[in-house]
């Protein structure tokens, strides 16, 4: 199959199984049988592509003029190859996940949760392969629609007031800000394909490049920098495999990816770091890392205190791409990838304490460990992984973007990433030794929110899939090639 | 000379201006209908007026006869007095029915129920 | 023979029509022959639209008179695009409006809604076909008479009052255009619009065509119910019955924004009149506060039509201030916009008729569990709802891209800001009425409702398949408007 077919088809794939899973809702087996099937075959399809980016192709495809010259077109170049890679791939994962979850914990209206899931990712796919700002636009708007179903699953007014958020913030950016400076770019530059070196170079100058650039990453909402994060923690009230996959995964990423897609393809970095104007990026996103951590440090809920992380963490990748060196924006196409693996661990983990116990506090999981030790570990190795420790993979995102701070001479980034590292150790660390060290213990008004006091293992699904992941994130330590190579790919190396 | 000499036009005013507030002013229904109808009215008379040359006859050829007023104007407004007339009629076939509904055809009180019904 | 006198055809045939049904009174034969004659109107205006592609503009003497002192019809390519809008929405509000008018008129008088609804078609088609601006008045009253009396023709006793408020603003309305065009006759002696082009600008600087040019402008304004000339809006399309809603929003204020494209560009084109008595700066100015005001308005509104109706005059801001910019990318999005906007505010008016037709309320109240009773009305609802907000890949972008580029190119950055600001008021009033759909439980009690009936659905998903088609594929439509904006400003680009 050709990668252009490839392409359609890795869109097409998740569109239909929408259509699929909607249609045999009534059978929940067929139902989840679809999910899993569709899932695969799309993580075949983008994995097809990958041959032939990584030898230096970039195939594409144009469907519709959506606009006449802005045509609703995708390119696959090693960034989005990357960033589809994931996506397809912890979709299977996540769908096993689900699986179990979604049973264990009798959730509601399964079958819309899983249709708006695939086109979920229907659409950060094709936020992943856009080959112009106006398609990835176009996704990107489409999967934060898509997504709010998702995030007021439970319909309580809990839901409907976090969906107000989620929705009102992510759209409202991006109408505000990211269409304006799409406009904007269209007029200056007239043109909106991603080009290597980028398109503004040389067409805008002085203050013009920084106030692009702000409305770039403050429209890009789902990217969280501070004072647009508070989306994410509302959409905590999802159910996990949402805050799992999309939450940490494909719509925050997407929010990232996009960071870079517009630092490297529109403004190109090297033209970026001649202006002056582009330069409080770091201090923004340097602040957004310090102050999410603290919030994080805390976090009683553990979901929230994920989320917190996750902003944090975000907040590496767009600091990365924002340093304007090669390779410090290898490190940040490495760190989408590493903290994926780590983070959606985490999220399993938290998942399966939920439902295997009812307990969703930090507070309460003194001792869980011995409950749950297979659940336990994986949230470890995740922890490492967001510090930034071998042997995970999130050593060696870290260490990329670290080398491109030195290069840049930017010392703010520098430190802080290592202030960072410390306050991220200091608020996963604690949560891995109280589970391993501490002595059970009783939980006042446990009954009231259900507690279960005896308790095993999450159900085997739920265990299947953070195990998978956990040892992804080892595995990419030892085996890192295929994400290095995509990164070298994206600097010209 | 400026004054006199367009004193066709100073009336057209007057008509239009009179007939605008009555239709504003007026809290009758009915009474607004005939502002109306005087507004459009001296709509008639400003083209009639307009079309009118000093000494022309009607537009009938006739050896006597060199000069002869615009006609085109008058045809207009015949047929802007049928769409006058129609609007008329409809106006106060509404307001047959508005009275049946709710009793009475001033505006205030009207507005009164309606309030109160939403 | 017929291809030649197509344009007479296209008016003759539904004006002849309207009393034939009078005749044959029997509500079943009298549906089938207007849907039959909206078809033909239908064919009518797309033969012509490919005439005047291949041939360039027709024009049309009424009778045999030659122009400029018979009557003209002169249709090029803005006005044929109008056409295929008016008898296109005439022809599929048709199937939609049988089962609906039996349920919401009363029996005896189903026949004269069919001939009202013919006439008030015929008004709207020759208000766009005609050439001669005294013409254009006739057409205007023809459109206006029916349309009142197919107001009047609601249930509620408040569409009598909102009839005769229409009526007595319409009527002002209609007045002050053709003191306008009489004081323009008054200084060249003509009324064809060709003529009136070429003899406006030996008498261009003279009080009386500035009094000509204002007359019009309010006129025609109070007809499209432009802020702040809009109070009898609300309510006549508030009250009115479904269908008569349905097809007014979508065509007459439309046909009204046309009228004033033409006065600007076509009959004061050879004059810059337009621009230096301010006159675009005032419109500008009344479109932006009409489209944020109205927004906020509408998001207050407990009846939905009503909240729709207010929409549609914040709507008719974004059409005006295109207008204002004076610019080929202003204009392609304001007549771009007329035809969008037609089919998603017709798909949604279509919705809430759908909700008359099986509950009999449009109060928000009573749309409480609505997702669930009638989904597949819903869905066509959000669909057409995200349009109104403008998310890529739905029509409503593809306007606002274009307002937002015009405002761009003359560096108006800050215009551009509101609109796209104004257009978040529309997640509000839209996601409101979502939120109490979807979230709020169905109210004890209730009687059950089925969907709407198929004659129903399938118009309104025609038009909201019509929003994504058009949004998706955009090319046809905007190079259309883009080829009739062209040719309106003419040499002054």
């Amino acid at each position: 199959m050709s990668a252009e077919a490839a392409i359609v088809g890795a869109l097409l794939v998740p569109l239909g199984g929408m259509v699929l899973i909607a249609l045999t809702g009534w059978r929940p087996n067929v139902r989840e049988g679809v999910t899993l099937v569709t899932s695969l075959v799309t993580f075949l399809l983008v994995a097809s592509i990958f041959p032939s980016v990584a030898a230096g192709a970039r195939p594409e495809v144009a469907l519709f003029e959506m606009l006449p010259g802005l045509a609703l077109a995708f390119r696959v170049e090693p960034l989005g190859m990357a960033f589809a890679g994931i996506a397809s791939f912890l979709w299977i994962i996540t769908s096993i996940y689900s699986i179990g979850y979604m049973r264990g914990h009798h959730e509601e209206n399964q079958t819309r949760f899983y249709a708006f899931f695939a086109m979920a990712i229907f659409s950060a796919i094709g936020v992943a392969f856009s080959a112009n700002m106006l398609t990835l636009f176009a996704f990107y708007e489409v999967l934060s629609v898509c997504t709010y179903p998702l995030v007021t699953h439970q319909g309580t007014d809990e839901a409907k007031r976090a969906g107000r958020i989620y929705l009102g913030i992510l759209i409202g950016t991006s109408i505000a800000f990211q269409l304006l400076a799409i406009g904007w770019t269209y007029i200056v530059a007239g043109t909106l394909d991603f080009q290597d070196g980028g398109i503004l170079a040389g067409k805008a100058e002085g203050p013009l490049v920084g106030v692009l650039l702000a409305l770039y990453v403050f429209g890009i909402g789902k990217a969280a920098l501070m004072p647009f994060h508070r989306w994410l923690p509302a959409a905590m009230v999802a159910p996990t495999p949402v805050s799992a996959l999309l939450h940490a995964v494909a719509v925050v990423k997407a929010g990232v990816f996009s960071v870079v897609k517009v630092i490297v393809y529109i403004f190109g970095y090297d033209y970026l770091a001649q202006q002056m104007s582009g330069g409080w990026l770091v201090y923004v996103a340097g602040f957004t890392i310090i102050a999410a951590s603290i919030i994080a440090l805390r976090q009683d809920n553990l979901k929230l205190r994920l989320a917190y992380s996750t902003i944090s963490q975000l907040s590496y990748v767009v600091i990365a791409a924002a340093i304007l060196a090669p390779m410090s924006v290898m490190g940040a196409a490495l760190h989408i990838v590493a903290h994926a693996f780590g983070k959606i661990t985490l999220f399993f983990a938290a998942g399966a304490i939920l439902v295997a116990s009812h307990k969703t506090q930090v507070s309460q999981l003194d001792g869980i460990g011995r409950r749950m030790p297979w659940t336990m570990a994986a949230f470890a190795i995740g922890s490492l992984s967001m510090i930034g420790l071998p042997p995970t993979v999130g050593f060696i995102s870290k260490w990329y973007i670290l080398q491109g701070a030195v290069q840049a001479h930017q010392m703010v980034a520098v430190a802080v990433i290592v202030v960072s590292t410390l306050l991220n150790a200091g608020y996963f660390l604690p949560i891995v030794y109280s589970a391993f060290f501490r002595p059970e213990k009783a939980l006042a008004g446990a009954a009231q929110h259900h507690i279960k006091v005896d308790h095993g293992e999450a159900p085997f699904t739920s265990v299947f899939a953070l195990t998978a992941t956990a040892a992804a994130t080892v595995a990419l330590f030892l085996f890192p090639d295929a994400p290095l190579s995509l990164a070298r790919l994206l600097v010209g190396g | 000379m400026e004054f006199p000499g367009h004193f066709n036009y100073w009336i057209v005013i007057v008509m239009m201006m009179a007939g605008f507030y009555v239709v504003i002013s007026q809290g009758n229904l009915v009474k607004k209908v005939v502002g109306l109808n005087i507004f459009q009215v001296s709509v008639f008379v400003f083209y009639i007026s307009m079309g009118k040359v000093d000494g022309g006859t009607a537009p009938i050829i006739h050896p006597d006869w060199t000069t002869y007023t615009n006609p085109v104007p008058s045809v207009l407004i015949l047929t802007a007095i049928v769409v006058g007339v129609a609007t008329t009629a409809l106006a106060l076939a509404l307001v047959v029915r508005i009275r049946r509904a709710f009793g009475t055809i001033e505006d205030d009180e009207i507005e009164a129920q309606e309030e109160a019904q939403s | 023979m017929i291809s030649s006198n197509l344009p007479a055809l296209q008016i003759v045939i539904p004006l002849l029509s309207a009393p034939i049904c009078v005749i044959l009174r029997d509500r079943r034969i009298v549906w089938a022959f207007a849907q039959l004659i909206t078809l033909f109107a239908f064919g009518c205006a797309v033969a012509l639209t490919v005439q005047v592609l291949q041939t360039g503009p027709i024009s049309y003497e009424i009778g045999n008179w030659q122009a400029p002192w018979g009557i003209e019809y002169r249709i090029d390519l803005l006005n044929a695009f109008m056409l295929i809008i008016v008898s296109a929405i005439g022809a599929i509000t048709m199937p939609y409006a049988r089962v609906s008018v039996a349920k919401e008129i009363p029996q005896e008088r189903i026949y004269l809604f069919y001939t009202m609804y013919l006439l008030s078609m015929t008004g709207l088609l020759g208000i766009a076909i005609t050439g001669d601006a005294f013409n254009l008045f006739v057409f205007l009253e023809i459109s206006a008479l029916s349309s009142y009396v197919l107001i009047s023709l609601g249930e509620d006793r408040r569409a009598l009052t909102a009839a005769y408020r229409y009526l007595v603003m319409g009527t002002l309305g209609a007045t002050f255009y053709i003191i306008g065009v009489g004081l323009m006759y008054m200084m060249t002696g003509t009324l064809n619009m060709a003529d009136l082009v070429g003899r406006l600008p030996g008498v261009a600087h003279t009080t009386t065509i500035l009094a000509a040019l204002a007359f019009i402008t309010c006129g025609v304004s109070l007809k499209l119910a432009l802020f702040p000339l809009h109070l009898w809006l609300p309510n006549a399309y508030a009250f009115a019955p479904s269908v008569v809603t349905v097809f007014l929003a979508a065509t007459a204020t439309k046909v009204s924004v046309y009228v004033l494209l033409r006065v600007f560009f076509t009959i004061f084109g050879g004059v810059d009149l337009f621009i230096d008595s301010h006159l675009a700066d005032i419109l500008m100015a009344l479109a932006l506060v009409g489209m944020f005001t109205m927004s906020a308005v509408a998001i207050y509104q407990k009846n939905l039509k009503r909240m729709l109706a207010f929409s549609s005059v914040a709507q008719i801001g974004y059409m005006v201030l295109g207008i204002s910019f004076v610019s080929v990318l202003g204009l392609t999005g304001t007549i771009i916009h007329l035809f969008n906007h037609a089919l998603m505010k017709g798909a949604l008016f279509m919705a809430l008729g759908c909700i008359v037709f099986r509950t009999g309320s449009v109060d928000i109240k009573d749309m409480a569990g609505m997702g669930r009773r009638m989904p597949v009305t819903m869905a066509a609802f959000v669909v057409a709802g995200l349009s109104m907000i403008g998310v890529p890949l739905t029509v409503g972008f593809v306007s606002k891209w274009y307002l937002v580029l015009a405002a761009l190119e003359q560096d108006a950055w800050w215009i551009a800001l509101l609109v796209l600001l104004s257009s978040l008021l529309a997640v509000v009033y839209i996601w409101r009425v979502i939120e109490v759909a979807y979230f709020r439980p169905v109210p004890e009690g209730a009687p059950p409702i089925k969907e709407a009936p198929l004659s129903m659905l399938l118009p309104m998903w025609l038009l909201t398949g019509g929003a994504v088609f058009f949004g998706v594929h955009s090319t046809l439509t905007v190079d259309i408007a883009r080829a009739a904006a062209t040719f309106l400003l003419g040499d002054r680009q």
